[in-house]
């Protein structure tokens, strides 16, 4: 289990990959043909006219939502290990798990209280 | 799986679960119309209740939920010690919060989680669960630290605070993962019992991880050479939320360290010798800086960390009586300490205050009574009998010389002689300077009063009967040995 | 090629993890970056004690829970970091921590 070598097909996949994509890339740069124009060199957006600067700074809302997801996101984790031996853990552990779910849905009602999940 | 040997007994977590109770009622009600007024006083009563579970507990031993969480008389003292720490800073921080317009329902909801997570590190002797309440504690820490949103000195406080603090917790938690690794497992009683064949075969991961734990809770302590957080963070953090750092996590990080050194790995020496310079250095460098500060909170914070280093001084000499002086202290400092903070407290509420020394000319007069009050604590602080400051340093001291600590004890003398100074300048400035712009007037109100009867009383009670409260803390030592 | 990991590979990335987090959070000027670093140290103490859990106790899993309390620890401080500095750049525009530094005695 524990030997390197189950890894080798991966390499190999690997090596192929990075091959295919060196000789198709170096292939293009050396016999096609370039013609550079105005129009051709402007950054590509979805075939509309590109409008301000990349660094355009994100709304703050877009921070609350990811910081929200992040947290509840995360306490998930702590439902696996329940579930994989909810059967011997019994009611007790059942219970036990309810208050946790209990506390998780404290926090959402409060950020929702908040206004926290409101977009406009 | 078999629950029977588990002992799962919820009446031992009652006082923490009635703080956790509260802090979700005081969430929850915070986001209604009506509900905001609440937090105040439901705040009040949860750290009530669970003071009087927490005493209800005193003198049980028991252990439950898989050995992981201990309520013994060592957790019972420091549960005391962080909830009265609780209410005080509670009682003075109302009125400020209205004053700064930030009197919002989550800052008290916050400071119960804290004392939740405090309460958790001093009872247990789990290294994970220690980890657990560690993080409960800090977390609520650091948004209190930047509470006031719109001061971009609080945003910085909260900013640096957590940069040290999570730093300290990755320290902290590499030492346990490594202290782990040489032992198999986190319970301080295993390690305790197995100390000398962990010691013997991985000695390297052993002192690699201690001296990775004691760094991490230097950190939380405000031990030098882990001390420059200190004073940005106290002087940029509301001041209620200042006097509770100078107090709440102090106290947790030395239960830890308690329990850590003087239990799980009592029979490691080699600690003495580190924690002696630890010691000299805290005391030597917080109480030399604390005398070129301008601005009172700044010095108040170089106090608290030459405080550390008495406390320090106890837990180098180890053992009983050195222990339960550090502990004795420790319950005075909570009182004297909050004092002086009250008192800041009041002072920073008026508009336009930036707690320098010039701002107290003229109190005296003024406020006859409030500056009487300062200066008892001052002398408190400064060790002068018979206040509780004078009889913590004796014992401490006293208990360096009997464990063969002289030097210890001469150098701790001397550093507290050196703090005299700028304890007295504060008096100096209350009662002696010339004012040349009349002293600006503050208002009281019934829980300010509350707060500073409280301190009062605790800081001159424990100084009357000294060694009543040694024998208590003493008790509360000797039921973990 | 017939090379298996033994315990002490594993702590040396571990070890290296370590540093390179402690190496970020005293050279970043990038306030995310710091906490990049953080997160870095504690999934390094995390790593540690899955890799102790393997090798040393391996009938227990407390080395493997202990790693599921780092992850959620970890995202707390990283969420509470994260509202931190939105704060900040709101008051500040900008989140360099060595532009961060009103506060001086």
């Amino acid at each position: 289990m524990d030997k390197v070598e189950i890894y080798l097909p991966i390499l190999i996949m690997v090596a192929v990959g990075a091959l295919i994509a060196t000789v198709l890339m170096g292939l293009s740069v050396l016999i096609g043909k370039r013609t550079r124009s105005k129009v051709k060199m402007q950054p590509y957006e979805c075939g509309v006219d590109p409008v301000g600067d990349t660094k355009h700074p994100v709304p703050v809302k877009y921070y609350m939502v990811a910081i929200l997801f992040i947290i509840f996101d995360i306490e998930v984790v702590f439902l696996y290990p329940w579930a994989v031996i909810y059967d011997s853990l019994g009611m007790f552990g059942f219970l036990e798990m309810l208050v946790f779910v209990a506390i998780l849905i404290t926090g959402y009602f409060y950020i929702l209280g908040k206004g926290a999940l409101k977009w406009d | 799986m078999n629950l029977s040997g588990a002992n799962i007994d919820f009446t031992l977590l009652l006082p923490e679960i009635s703080l956790a109770i509260c802090g979700f009622a005081i969430l929850l009600l915070g986001v209604t119309k009506r509900g905001k007024d609440f937090g105040f006083g439901l705040g009040l009563f949860g750290l009530i209740a669970a003071l009087a579970f927490t005493v209800q507990q005193w003198g049980t031993l028991e252990t439950g939920f898989f050995g992981m969480v201990t309520k013994d008389g060592f957790s019972s003292l420091y549960n005391i010690i962080f909830l009265l720490a609780g209410i005080i800073s509670l009682l003075i921080a109302q009125t400020y919060l209205r004053a700064k317009k930030i009197d919002k329902p989550e800052y008290y909801a916050l400071v119960l989680f804290s004392i939740l997570g405090m309460m958790v590190m001093a009872s247990s002797y789990d290294l994970i669960i220690i980890f657990i309440g560690l993080e409960i504690m800090s977390i609520p820490l650091y948004v209190l630290a930047g509470f006031h949103r719109f001061n971009p000195k609080s945003n910085e406080a909260g900013i640096k605070y957590f940069i040290i603090g999570a730093f300290a917790s990755g320290f902290l938690l590499y030492g346990i993962a490594l202290v782990y690794g040489a032992g198999a497992t986190t319970d301080l009683r295993l390690i305790a019992a197995n100390y000398h064949s962990m010691a013997q075969q991985a000695p390297l991961l052993l002192y690699a991880g201690v001296a990775l734990i004691l760094i991490g809770f230097g950190f939380k302590v405000g031990a030098v050479p882990f001390h420059m957080w200190a004073p940005d963070v106290y002087q940029g953090a509301p001041t209620p939320v200042t006097a509770f750092f100078s107090v709440g996590p102090k106290a947790a990080g030395f239960a830890a360290l308690m329990r850590i050194l003087d239990f799980g790995f009592d029979s490691m020496d080699e600690i003495q010798s580190v924690l002696w310079i630890l010691a000299v250095l805290t005391m030597a460098v917080g109480n030399i800086l604390a005398l070129f500060q301008d601005n009172i909170k700044r010095m108040l914070a170089y106090s608290s960390i030459a405080h550390a280093g008495y406390i320090l001084v106890a837990l180098t000499v180890g053992g009983e009586g050195a222990v339960a002086s550090g502990l004795y202290y420790l319950l005075g400092y909570t009182f004297f300490n909050l004092g002086a903070f009250a008192i800041l407290t009041i002072l920073d509420t008026r508009d336009g205050t930036d707690s320098r020394f010039s701002e107290l000319t003229g109190m005296a007069s003024r406020h006859p009574f409030l500056a009487t009050l300062l200066a008892i604590f001052m002398f408190s602080l400064a060790g002068f009998p018979p206040t509780a400051g004078f009889f913590g340093k004796l014992y401490i001291f006293s208990g360096a010389v009997e464990g063969g600590f002289i030097w210890l004890a001469i150098i701790g003398v001397m550093t507290s002689f050196v703090s005299v100074y700028y304890y007295l300048r504060v008096v100096v400035a209350c009662f002696f300077t010339k004012a040349d712009h009349p002293f600006q007037q503050v208002a009281m109100n019934p829980y300010l009063a509350l707060a500073l009867i409280i301190t009062a009383v605790g800081a001159l009670g424990l100084g009357l009967f000294p060694s009543s409260w040694i024998d208590l803390s003493r008790q509360a030592f000797a039921s973990f040995l | 090629m017939s090379f298996s990991p033994e315990l002490h590979h594993w702590l040396i990335l571990s070890t290296i993890l370590f540093s390179i987090g402690i190496y970020g959070v005293l050279t970043r000027r990038n306030a995310v970056g710091v906490l990049m670093s953080v997160e870095l140290l504690l999934n390094s103490a995390a790593m540690n004690f899955l890799i102790f859990n393997h090798y040393a106790s391996k009938p227990f899993i407390d080395g493997a829970i202990m790693a599921l309390f780092i992850i959620a620890v970890a995202a707390a401080e990283a969420v509470i970091a994260m509202a931190l500095f939105v704060a900040i750049f709101r008051s500040r525009k900008t989140v360099d921590v060595t532009q961060i530094n009103t506060l001086k005695g």
